[in-house]
């Protein structure tokens, strides 16, 4: 039962509306500038549009994680939230979309995919059951089928819930989650191997799947909290958010960056310690060449720099102090995706200006489409029933 | 000369109320009606209780802070120590070996990180419950406020206590007593020293 004013009182600010507008034309015109690349330099512009696709579908596929994770564990913290997280998960199939250019420069970012460099490599050949343009791309499309599905259900039975729909919706939530969690993990996993790892088809870490998994949910993390800092500019969300949600985010987020920094120092113990030819290329190429410097510039500011920021409590319950680590942390994820994915490509140091385009012009596009799914829908589950407890001003949480 | 003894031996005044709400907001009232050295029993955790009471300290926080500091010191300084540094005079059974391991150098500092993680956890962790215990006093045999059988029997189980102290400036028994009642307490009692 919910009083009609309640529902009124949680409308959508104008202000999203504005933004999807602003955002609609920064992605355009980062797009338009992103095809200018395409004829300057075509190998570039699939490179860097693998970036951006990888850094923006991980924003999508962390909220639509952390939803999951939500729906099984309950909080007040995911139900405030719950509306960002419905609408980057919705963006899916958009992601999915984005997806397709990559499809006619394969040959521009895989090795794997040029038949004249297989047929001389044993070991490419080898791999080439698995590692094939028509496999390859099959997957993925099983793995946005799959992660479209979840979120459209998710979204739909939330849409039912919202209009006082059938009883017993939260226990269909958790029923798809706790299997939806565990698909994830895997197609994420694989998802990681075909689109990151196979950039250097010789090389394999078995934890890759993993820090794909962290990464991006720390993107996801740090978008919410930039979002939740935008919506707390006008009510309704003004008087919904306290202390107390933003505690719990701002610990996840500091448990993100520790996960994180744990997974990739975990790799990087593994393989410096062993020291093998056919795993330490890929870090010998990433310590070199002015490489290094962006990894010691992750180290210090994607891990470093929040870790100690964050252990402050009052930090976490402030959103003024919170939403700048939060950024930092958005922005290192990008450079994060470029140092993974770009040294395999380059030598020696570098992030040009079509890479800058394709993270603009896809994000740009993106943010459109999920102010656009934010849009229409009270702003929080206003049928939800923990939502009043989740709302109310007292301690317990 | 009965009122003269009996508040002699108090320790203070004892109400019960029905849910962590009701004592979080009373625990909020009686902080700002100026009282000051008051006590918030909940079987449960209450956030917000302690900071409502005044109770701001970050004692074991910064306890946990240094050790935790003096733990990655400790962890580093053992690493290189054992891995890097070996002196002629200093007996063997306290040397370090400064061995070529792999052919790797001898200050592999990514290798030291584990260790040092370790030893920062350990530190941190022993003394946030040593200082826990030392900051709060414990152990503590005998304490006053199981002199009230409401108490003893529910504490710990389901219900809520304020207990305003006869040690604050404000105290008055009579006068405490009243504000406590006015606050919606199921029960006030007084507790014997």
């Amino acid at each position: 039962m919910t009083e009609p004013t309640v529902a009124r009182g949680f409308e959508v600010p104008a202000s999203v509306d504005r933004i999807r507008r602003q955002a609609a034309m920064v992605g355009v015109i980062g797009l338009v500038a992103l095809i200018g690349g395409a004829f300057v330099n075509r190998p570039q512009f699939f490179q860097s549009y693998l970036v951006a696709f990888i850094f923006w579908s991980g924003v999508s596929l962390g909220c639509l994680a952390l939803l999951m994770v939500h729906h099984l564990s309950g909080g007040a913290w995911g139900l405030v939230i719950r509306r960002i997280l419905e609408a980057a998960a919705k963006t899916l199939p958009l992601v999915a979309l984005l997806f397709v250019p990559l499809i006619f420069g394969l040959e521009h970012v895989y090795e794997w995919a040029q038949p004249e460099l297989v047929a001389k490599d044993p070991i490419l050949l080898h791999k080439a059951p698995f590692l094939n343009t028509p496999f390859w791309v099959a997957r993925t499309l099983i793995y946005f089928l799959l992660w479209s599905g979840m979120a459209f259900l998710l979204t739909k039975w939330s849409s039912q819930q919202d209009q006082g729909g059938a009883a017993g919706l939260d226990r269909r939530f958790a029923r798809l989650s706790g299997p939806g969690l565990v698909i994830y993990g895997l197609t994420v996993s694989l998802a990681a191997i075909d689109w990151m790892m196979s950039v250097d088809p010789h090389w394999f870490s078995t934890i890759y799947g993993f820090v794909m998994v962290g990464g991006q949910g720390l993107s996801a993390l740090a978008f919410i909290i930039i979002v939740l800092f935008t919506l707390t500019k006008s009510e309704p969300m003004s008087s919904v958010v306290q202390s107390k949600h933003l505690h719990d985010l701002g610990k996840l987020l500091f448990a993100f960056v520790m996960l994180y920094a744990y997974f990739t120092f975990s790799q990087f113990l593994i393989i410096w310690s062993a020291n093998l030819p056919e795993e330490i290329p890929w870090y010998i190429r990433r310590l070199s060449n002015g490489w290094q410097f962006v990894m010691f510039a992750l180290v210090l500011l994607h891990f470093a720099l929040p870790f100690a920021m964050l252990l402050s409590a009052d930090i976490k319950q402030n959103l003024r102090l919170l939403m700048p680590i939060a950024l930092l942390l958005f922005v290192m994820r990008t450079v994060d995706v470029m140092f993974q994915v770009s040294p395999q490509f380059h030598e020696g140091i570098y992030i040009g200006w079509i890479d800058v385009a394709a993270l603009v012009g896809v994000g740009g596009v993106w943010v459109a489409a999920f102010c656009h799914y934010l849009r229409g829908r009270p702003i929080l589950p206003v049928n939800d029933p923990y939502l009043k407890e989740a709302l109310a001003n007292h301690g317990s949480h | 000369m009965d009122v003269q003894t009996k508040s002699k031996g108090l320790h203070g005044v004892m109400a019960e109320f029905r849910g962590p709400e009701e004592l979080l907001d009373a625990a909020r009232k009686a902080y700002g009606a100026g009282y000051r050295t008051v006590e918030a029993y909940s079987p449960i955790p209450i956030h917000g209780l302690a900071e409502a009471i005044g109770q701001a300290d970050r004692k074991v926080q910064t306890a946990v802070l240094l050790a935790g500091m003096a733990g990655l010191g400790a962890g580093l300084s053992l690493c290189y120590y054992t891995s890097m540094i070996e002196l002629s005079w200093v007996p063997a059974m306290f040397s370090g070996y400064a061995h070529n391991i792999g052919g790797r150098p001898l200050n592999s500092w990514p290798a030291f990180i584990i260790p040092t993680f370790e030893t920062t956890i350990l530190f941190a962790g022993i003394t946030a419950l040593v200082s826990m215990l030392v900051f709060n006093g414990l152990p503590l045999p005998y304490h006053p406020v199981f002199n009230v059988a409401r108490f003893r029997e529910h504490a710990s189980t389901d219900a809520f206590f304020l207990c305003i102290e006869a040690t604050d400036p404000k105290f008055d028994a009579a006068e405490t007593r009243r504000f406590l009642t006015g606050l919606g307490a199921t029960e006030v009692s007084d507790v014997e020293a």
